[in-house]
């Protein structure tokens, strides 16, 4: 019987989890995949949550991304940092968006905080931490700012500021000695700039730019590379430059795109 | 690679089984449609498969849709394949290269997982991607025009393969613009 490509059913699928065992020990290792190492950051001011994350994604010990996109968004007033696995951290939030935005048309209101939070934190349970995704998650709903913290194997911490990632202890000690209740937006910004580029600076995992997102009631203000603590200094003004013909060539084929066809005359196309 | 309103894709020619060279004629690079190509690297059986599946889609999507994929799209397709098999993935790294409708280039690559990685100057995948990383990061200009990025991603090409005992024995690249391809082999260390 020929088994036909039937649109999935969604969730996982575990048909090639036996072959693949079979190959890792025949000496085929699975490629490493990206992580975000990272330093994420979020904190309460006095008007609302700002969230921060720095841009560097690792595959190994190698940077793979120089400037990824760490804060996701789940819904106009709520956000997410994601640490850990990019592949998990990028899926988990997509799916919880989708399932608010369901859910808004469902009850007819904005989303809560809380909403997100149970939905993350029971996926993550079920797939009890082998999705692997740390998440700082923020935001302002009916009931005010909020803040979380989600672990991978599904508790969460309701917390005035938090800090997930390989950077969290650098970006926490700077949260631990400054912060204070009730700060101004300036304050809050500089401190989690502050903390994410004590992350950046010396956590290996977390490097290159910092990205802020402060979420008030009034709306939110996706501040993409912040700050660039990190550009580029070694480039040569020459470059390279390679003559027409340097590289040996076997053979070339020009294929033409856009074949042009013009009526001369009479109509286009017999009615 | 990225250049002004065009691509370029290339990709070794070996097939072998750890240090045996079974094949040197591999086509690793497939044509979605005439502005979209997807570059497979890892374990060929998966890469087939892979390649069957995104056809198979993209054939139906353009039965249905009357029109082609656009590559943000279609990267997002190939993520979710890829994402299914999260605890027992496809041993492969796409990726992905396309034009949109208003010329502009698209470029992505995946880990095996699925995890998307979109730039804007170019990205690599394969054994050889640590070299290729450090190749192109020196050798890259923005906005070059398709002669020349055909010679720089030639070259990034080469010289990091000839680094990497897994790949090698020539190349192949596209050069993909709005109004045409260019499909050239490359004489490479056949070594």
């Amino acid at each position: 019987m020929v088994r036909v490509e039937e649109p999935a059913k969604g969730g996982f699928s575990f048909d090639l989890c036996r072959r693949n065992a079979m190959l890792e020990k025949q000496g085929v290792h699975a490629p490493k995949c990206l992580k975000t190492g990272t330093t994420i950051v979020g904190l309460i001011y006095k008007d609302g949550v700002i969230l921060g994350a720095d841009t560097r994604a690792t595959e190994g010990s190698i940077v793979a991304d120089k400037n990824c996109e760490k804060i996701h968004k789940l819904a106009a007033n709520i956000y997410c940092c994601g640490a850990g696995t990019a592949a998990d951290t990028e899926n988990v939030t997509d799916m919880v968006s989708s399932q608010l935005e369901l859910h808004r048309y469902a009850t007819g209101r904005n989303s809560r905080v809380v909403t997100a939070l149970t939905m993350l934190k029971s996926h993550l349970f079920r797939y009890q931490g082998y999705v692997s995704a740390a998440l700082v998650l923020g935001g302002y709903d009916v009931t005010g700012p909020h803040l979380h913290a989600v672990y991978p194997h599904g508790s969460t911490d309701t917390l005035p500021f938090a800090t997930m990632g390989s950077g969290s202890l650098a970006a926490m000690a700077m949260f631990e000695s400054r912060y204070k209740e009730d700060m101004t937006k300036e304050e809050g910004m500089a401190l989690v700039a502050a903390a994410i580029c004590s992350g950046i600076f010396n956590d290996l995992g977390s490097g290159s730019n910092v990205d802020l997102c402060i979420i008030t009631k009034d709306g939110v203000e996706f501040l993409r590379n912040f700050q660039q603590p990190n550009p580029r200094t070694y480039v040569s003004k020459r470059g390279y430059s390679f003559a027409k013909g340097h590289t040996a060539i076997l053979s070339t084929k020009v294929i033409p795109l856009r074949e042009q066809v013009t009526i001369e005359e009479g109509d286009g196309m017999a009615e | 690679m990225v250049g002004k309103n065009c691509f370029a894709i290339a990709c070794d020619r070996r097939l072998g089984v750890q240090l045996q060279t079974v094949a040197t004629d591999f086509q690793r690079v497939f044509k979605i449609h005439d502005k979209l190509y997807i570059g497979l690297s890892g374990l060929i059986t998966d890469v087939q498969t892979l390649h069957q599946r995104l056809q198979f889609r993209h054939k139906l999507y353009h039965l249905r849709e009357e029109r082609n994929m656009k590559p943000a799209t279609f990267a997002s397709l190939v993520s979710s394949i890829l994402y299914e098999k999260r605890f027992g993935p496809y041993l492969c790294q796409p990726v992905i290269a396309g034009l949109d409708e208003d010329a502009k280039p698209f470029i992505c690559a995946m880990d095996s997982l699925g995890a998307k990685e979109l730039a804007k100057d170019f990205v690599v995948g394969g054994t050889a991607s640590e070299s290729l990383y450090g190749a192109c990061e020196s050798m890259y200009k923005p906005d070059m025009e398709p002669e020349e990025l055909f010679e720089v991603i030639a070259q990034a090409l080469l010289s990091s393969v000839d680094r990497d005992c897994l790949s090698g024995w020539g190349g192949i690249v596209y050069v993909v613009s709005p109004d045409q391809v260019i499909v050239r082999t490359l004489k490479g260390r056949m070594d």
